[in-house]
């Protein structure tokens, strides 16, 4: 069992904390026709919106409050009202998410009062969903405040089954994924396709494979201030419907327990889904759902990850790797490492969680990246795993890193990454294979020179071509 | 917290011409539906780029943890800037009001761990609020530690970007400038018959490393640069700005304090220009000889234009030849506008809307002098606007900022980056070779027909 350590310096040097209204934000981008509002200054709102674009190389719908000086000190929840109606008025969203931030909660809003205020002063905008949800920026990280948004949408948007009665299989073959904050548009996008590959229709919450997985839009596009793909609010509401749920990530427990207990659909959990056993118990739970066998061509991509194991167990045993992201995220690399042979020596976490427990290492810091690389230096790491950030520590610690999680602004198709299954295992045994081959100098034999050598060649020389090219004449 | 008085001195800037006209660059953002950064942004903007300073922003993880290491900017030495620095305040902190604490020893921290040459500390919305004591945290800390410590009191609420580039100005002047004095000048500086004259420039940034371009020219004529504020500045170089004969006021107005206070305290003559197009890099060296009244130097520009001009117009010819005729729509804020302009002009290129939202009245004046009565001028800088008035005006790109990339990719339509965040530096002459490239590559892409055309077996009769 992993021991937290809780940050025990003043100042933080190369944060890895992305903060909670961000999380939320995010989560909210994956349901369609849908608008996050961050309660706050401007600023919060255009740091977020920069994070977001660098990192989808994509449009984000995000809107602001604009808290200036007199709200900030007189209060601002008619801000709210004020933005809910402009939003609603203007862009005819499906659903606008009021996210908290550090100035709003310090200055005590009541943003569920605002809401109330809202519907009473423009009933005409009734159809809007409006899902408030309190992310302070001084609480938690990313993934936080995206499971608070997820625990929030379900309990404005589902009915429960004591009022509406038990509706659970009323869908018979209807199965809801709650996806969590570490999921990648691609991995919910196999998720999808795996689900779907068993007879079923699931429905993902949120659904940023739909939204943020980057596709070019059809002709007769026009430009529109909304999400253009996710989960629908009516989807949402018929989650009671469903045979199963499906939370994938330990962070996203609470709102699968939630749900459970308002719907008595029962609730499924993996806190992980790389590495092999791990997506074994997510075929064979799908196959237990829905009565229908294993597809043969998932048979066969576990062999490949199989061969692939078989491969890179040379280069992976005894690897020593550092990894900064968020607890969900964390834990899956440590389960990943583990059953490749490799040690997890250094692992930072920007706020802690639950989950840090079942990490396979014996201390998890609360930290930066200021941490990180002291601790990798003096564990000798061989390789990070962490987000854009992570790649000046690792020049100058000398080690490769595998960009993951957020904000992957300096590598393209970062965040469209497959990470789970077996194809996206697979493929991750083999960058870190090869992140390891570019990478083996440490373990090289220096070359020798004898003291009695008749090399004159004492320096090793590379071998360049001439500028310009020797004529050979035949 | 800075007082509603402080504030509205701040923004009633008296040498900012968008306080004549009826028209006002800092209204009040409206709920719901606003766009940009706050006053945080903007001063954090305006000073990142100085080089050896440890630059620590007082609040919750989101002012620093979501924007750290996010721009162009780049240094020709000390990297310490790059590091993101945050007291990043916990709950308890703020409850418990352990903010101040945390702060001091958060500077302590930065001091013995990284040595810089001194350290910003950039206030935030929630510290605000709380009323930590930034200027006597910084001050104790001063003393304390030996190293200067400058408060930059800056919370995201007290308005926009362009209001945080002059509370950083702002901090610069009461705190920083005039605290030192210039170095002598190398000795291997000396040329026979070059009288050195020392300079300042405000409001460049070094995107990409662009001012590279440009010192080179400044070099050769003898121009020294006591300070950048700020792309590839050092500390003491910031000190000594006082001493300047000149100061140019690059493509912005949003620190126009600091030169007007620069004039008003220290007699130091300035004018705003722009290193964007050949005219106005001309330009901006002939202004420098006017204002330093140096007749060797503005023989000695002219001389200078005349070559690099010719130098750079044969390395365009093969270009101009490319994108003459191409239509442009620009979207920029302000002052950029018509430097840009003039940029593609020399390139043959018509522009035939700009954005005016952050314009002033003279900017518009000075737009319609250098492209005529009928260009669109646009306000409604929406992405549904845009796209509709490229397509209205038939043109071949947009260059806008990076806000509005994903909107022309999303749309299909060739784009160029021309803010603060891009990857290519397009200011001297030479920059000019570095922006028609950018241009051709997208404009001249095989891309478009391909990302536009539907399957085959959906248009197959």
């Amino acid at each position: 069992m992993a021991e937290i350590i809780r940050r025990n310096k003043a100042l933080s040097v190369s944060p890895i904390k992305t903060s909670q209204p961000i999380g939320a934000s995010l989560a909210f981008l994956g349901i369609n026709k849908a608008i996050p509002m961050m309660h706050g200054s401007q600023g919060c709102t255009a740091f977020g919106k920069v994070f977001f674009v660098r990192h989808f190389r994509e449009p984000i719908p995000l809107q602001t409050t604009a808290m200036d000086q007199v709200a900030s000190i007189m209060g601002a929840d008619d801000n709210i009202v004020e933005g809910l109606k402009a939003i609603a008025e203007k862009s005819k969203p499906a659903l606008i998410g009021l996210v908290t931030t550090g100035l709003s909660e310090m200055q005590g809003t009541d943003i569920k009062g605002a809401v109330r205020k809202f519907r009473q002063t423009y009933p005409e905008y009734a159809a809007v969903a409006v899902i408030p949800v309190n992310t302070p920026d001084f609480v938690g990280c990313l993934e936080t405040g995206f499971s608070h948004a997820i625990e929030a949408l379900l309990s404005e948007l589902v009915p429960s089954a004591k009022t509406e009665g038990v509706q659970v299989g009323k869908r018979q073959h209807q199965v809801t994924i709650l996806a969590g904050a570490m999921l990648t548009p691609s991995d919910v996008e196999l998720l999808k396709e795996t689900v779907e590959s068993f007879g079923l229709r699931p429905i993902v919450l949120p659904d940023i494979g739909d939204s943020l997985d980057g596709h070019a839009p059809e002709e007769n596009y026009t430009s529109t201030p909304l999400t253009t793909g996710g989960t629908s609010v009516s989807e949402i509401s018929s989650l009671g419907m469903s045979v199963a749920t499906l939370v994938i990530g330990h962070s996203l427990r609470k709102a699968g327990a939630w749900l459970q207990t308002q719907t008595e659909v029962p609730s499924y959990y993996f806190d992980n889904l790389m590495g092999l056993a791990a997506f074994d118990e997510f075929l064979f739970t799908l196959q237990q759902i829905s009565g229908v066998a294993v597809p043969a061509k998932f048979e066969r991509q576990r062999t490949q990850l199989q061969d692939a194991m078989l491969d890179t167990h040379f280069m992976l045993g005894q690897m020593r790797v550092a990894v900064a992201a968020d607890p969900d995220e964390l834990y899956c690399f440590s389960q990943l490492i583990e059953s490749m042979g490799g040690e997890l020596v250094a692992a930072v976490v920007p706020a802690g969680a639950a989950v840090l427990e079942k990490v396979a290492i014996a201390q998890v810091k609360i930290g930066d990246l200021e941490d990180l690389e002291i601790m990798a230096r003096e564990k000798k790491a061989q390789l990070l795993i962490g987000n854009s950030h992570t790649v000046d520590s690792a020049e100058r610690l000398g080690v490769p890193v595998l960009r993951a999680s957020f904000p992957q602004y300096d590598y393209v198709g970062g965040y469209q990454r497959l990470w789970i299954g077996y194809k996206g295992t697979r493929q991750t045994l083999f960058d870190l294979a090869n992140l390891m081959l570019s990478h083996h100098a440490q373990h090289e034999i220096h070359p020798y020179h004898s003291i009695y050598s008749q090399k004159f060649d004492t320096e090793e020389t590379t071998h360049e071509p001439e500028k310009t090219l020797a004529s050979s004449r035949v | 917290m800075k007082s509603t008085k402080d504030l509205k001195q701040l923004i009633d800037e008296p040498a900012c011409s968008h306080n004549k006209k009826e028209k006002s660059g800092c209204a009040k953002p409206k709920p719901g539906a606003t766009a940009g950064g706050c006053s945080f942004d903007g001063a954090q903007i305006a000073l990142l780029p100085i080089a050896d300073v440890a630059h620590i922003v007082h609040g919750p993880i989101a002012c620093a943890g979501n924007s750290w290491d996010n721009r162009g900017t780049r240094s020709s030495g000390s990297k310490l800037f790059r590091l993101g620095m945050t007291t990043d305040l916990t709950q308890e902190d703020v409850i418990m009001g352990r903010g101040e604490k945390r702060l001091f020893h958060s500077i302590k921290q930065a001091i013995q761990s990284y040595h810089p040459a001194a350290v910003f500390v950039y206030n935030t919305c929630v510290p605000a609020l709380t009323g930590d004591d930034i200027d006597a945290i910084c001050k104790a800390a001063a003393e304390n530690f030996g190293t200067p410590v400058v408060p930059v009191d800056c919370a995201g609420f007290y308005g926009t970007k362009n209001l945080g580039n002059r509370i950083a100005g702002e901090a610069m002047m009461k705190h920083v400038v005039g605290t030192r004095e210039p170095e002598p000048l190398p000795a291997n500086s000396y040329r026979e018959g070059i009288k050195v004259h020392d300079v300042n420039l405000v409001g460049e940034y070094n995107i990409a490393g662009e001012f590279w371009n440009v010192l080179p020219l400044l070099d050769e004529l003898g121009l020294r640069v006591l300070c950048t504020l700020s792309g590839d500045a050092r500390f003491h170089e910031v000190q000594t700005m006082h001493r300047a004969e000149a100061t140019m006021m690059v493509c912005s107005k949003a620190m126009l304090n600091v030169a007007r206070k620069m004039e008003d305290t220290y007699g130091i003559p300035w004018f705003e220009g722009s290193f964007y197009g050949i005219s106005d890099t001309s330009q901006a060296l002939r202004d420098f000889a006017r204002l330093l009244k140096d007749p060797d130097l503005t023989e000695r520009v002219e001389k200078l234009i005349a070559r690099e001009e010719a130098r750079i117009r044969a390395e365009l010819d093969l270009w101009r030849e490319r994108m003459k005729g191409k239509r442009v729509l620009l979207y920029t804020g302000g002052v950029k506008s018509w430097s840009v302009v003039s940029a593609l002009q020399d390139l043959g290129m018509v522009v035939v809307a700009t954005g005016t939202k952050k314009s002033t009245e003279e900017d518009k004046e000075r737009i319609r002098e250098i492209m005529g009565e009928n260009t669109k001028m646009i306000d409604d800088g929406s992405p549904k606007a845009l796209l509709g008035v490229y397509k209205e005006y038939q043109a071949d790109i947009l260059i806008a900022g990076g806000r509005n990339l994903y909107t022309a990719m999303k749309a299909k339509i060739p784009f160029l980056d021309i803010n603060q965040e891009r990857e290519f530096g397009y200011a001297g002459y030479q920059g000019m070779l570095e922006l028609v490239r950018q241009l051709a590559l997208t404009i001249e892409s095989p891309i478009w027909s391909a990302v536009r055309s539907a399957a085959p077996w959906k248009t197959a009769a």
